[in-house]
């Protein structure tokens, strides 16, 4: 067996508390309370390895990581070790002070996350007032001149208001509008009756980012992230199972990706115990879906399982039981029908043609 | 093209790299890359050395001219103002 290729990308989820309680949120419904996060020192740690293990790249991320009192020695690890430092917040708790600190520490990128163009609408959806920091943030985001990424979840309840949503990140001064389709893990699966749009909606939409794309002409990068439900593709997850990214929890947790928290037979290692390049190299829970060998039909001989990887693993497993099924996302998986009869409106409350009722949500809370 | 593209260099334009960009020495794979926000770019043959001389001090003459000496015989005149103008309709340089 050769050696696995390097990781190029960490995600470190600093902590999953945060003020917002968004209800497509991916986190695990079991989230790590604060007590049990990794220290200072031991993040200092899993950055140093990371950049040895060749990991260029990092999201700083939660939960919200502005909740971290020491964010700023944790940027200042990962820019010591060599590594690039994105900052995924919320918004909420960047204040100029801070920003200031956190860009002299290093930090090198901002992304902020934006639930609705309407500001009543944006903090519904996320349980909490966030609009005006949000708006805030950007603002200082720009004015330190990092760049800015907007990251916009959707779903049923904000479908409709794209148009406004790229208008907004636009005014706001985004480089780069992530629109990110819902991927039903975590929180999101709970709320995946009350989230999941029409086809209808999404037909509209992937109009409307056509038209705003010949209208900025690549000024402004617009990147659709596909509601992998409704195509009939499956998506290449994580580019591949512990091939090119890796995520540490908060309490230490190394995995493949950050829903794989949710496999129940998995055993992941922690870097309380075992080093990075350990986790990487020989656990079990990396080497599990690495590669081919563990494919089953219709994946195993099938020309696209070099394009999309068998699908994603968490989500064979949150629909059919066994993580190591074809992906039930892709047209060609047994399994199919589970995802069209969510799609197609057998077996969905109102049926895909009603009117979207709104709200209803579960949200995201500790112990929720 | 329909959108508002960056237009053609500025005269005595002075190529720095973009703030979202940095230039980097990967020493586990012997690689020169280009971090951004979300992604990476491997960089082949001498783009590292080009992009390492883009400091916003130094203008596209003296640019051309230092890697003239450095790489005598190569297409540098050529080559080196394209690749920079293709770095700047990428956003990378500007």
């Amino acid at each position: 067996m050769t050696a696995a290729p390097r990781p190029w990308a960490l995600l470190a989820e600093l902590t999953h508390g945060c003020p917002l309680h968004c209800p497509y949120c991916s986190n695990p419904l079991e989230l790590v309370r604060r007590a049990r996060e990794l220290s200072t020192a031991e993040w200092t740690e899993v950055m140093r390895q990371a950049g040895e293990l060749g990991v260029v790249h990092t999201h700083l991320s939660g939960g919200e990581p502005l909740l971290r009192g020491d964010l700023a020695e944790i940027v200042t690890a990962a820019e010591s070790a060599g590594i690039y430092t994105q900052l995924v917040t919320s918004g909420v708790g960047l204040d100029g002070a801070r920003l200031t600190t956190l860009t002299a520490a290093g930090l090198r990128s901002v992304q902020l996350s934006l639930q609705h163009a309407d500001p009543a609408a944006s903090d519904r959806i996320a349980g909490h007032r966030s609009y005006a920091a949000k708006e805030r943030a950007a603002a200082l985001v720009r004015a330190a001149g990092l760049p800015l990424g907007i990251n916009v979840v959707l779903h049923r309840d904000n479908l409709d208001a794209l148009d406004a949503v790229i208008q907004r990140g636009l005014d706001w001064g985004a480089d780069r509008i992530e629109l990110a389709n819902t991927q039903f893990y975590g929180w999101a699966l709970r709320n995946r009756d009350v989230l999941l749009p029409t086809r209808d909606q999404l037909d509209r939409a992937r109009d409307t980012v056509q038209r705003w794309r010949d209208r900025l002409g690549g000024a402004t990068d617009l990147v659709w992230v596909v509601p992998d439900y409704f195509d009939g593709v499956a998506k290449p997850c994580m580019g591949g199972w512990g091939a090119v990214s890796l995520t540490v929890a908060p309490d230490g947790t190394v995995l493949p990706c950050p829903a794989a928290a949710s496999l129940p037979d998995l055993d992941p290692p922690n870097v309380r115990d075992h080093s990075l390049e350990w986790a990487w190299d020989h656990s079990g829970a990396f080497n599990r879906y690495r590669g081919e060998e563990w494919m089953r039909e219709p994946c195993r001989t099938c020309s696209r399982r070099a394009a999309d990887f068998g699908g994603c693993r968490c989500q064979a497993y949150a629909l059919t039981g066994d993580a190591a099924r074809t992906d039930p996302a892709c047209a060609l998986s047994p399994d199919h029908g589970v995802i069209r009869a969510l799609t197609t409106g057998t077996g969905r409350p109102g049926g895909a043609g009603d009117p979207a009722p709104t709200g209803g949500y579960a949200y995201r809370k500790p112990g929720g | 093209m329909t959108g508002p593209g960056p237009g053609p260099a500025p005269a005595g334009w002075r190529p720095a790299l973009s703030p979202a960009v940095s230039l980097r020495h990967d020493r586990v794979r012997d690689a020169d890359l280009l971090v951004l926000p979300e992604r990476v770019v491997v960089l082949r043959g001498s783009a590292a050395k080009i992009l390492g001389l883009c400091d916003g001090d130094r203008d596209l003459d003296t640019i051309v001219a230092e890697l003239r000496s450095r790489f005598p015989g190569a297409p540098v005149a050529e080559d080196v103002p394209a690749f920079l103008d293709r770095m700047r309709t990428q956003g990378w340089v500007r």
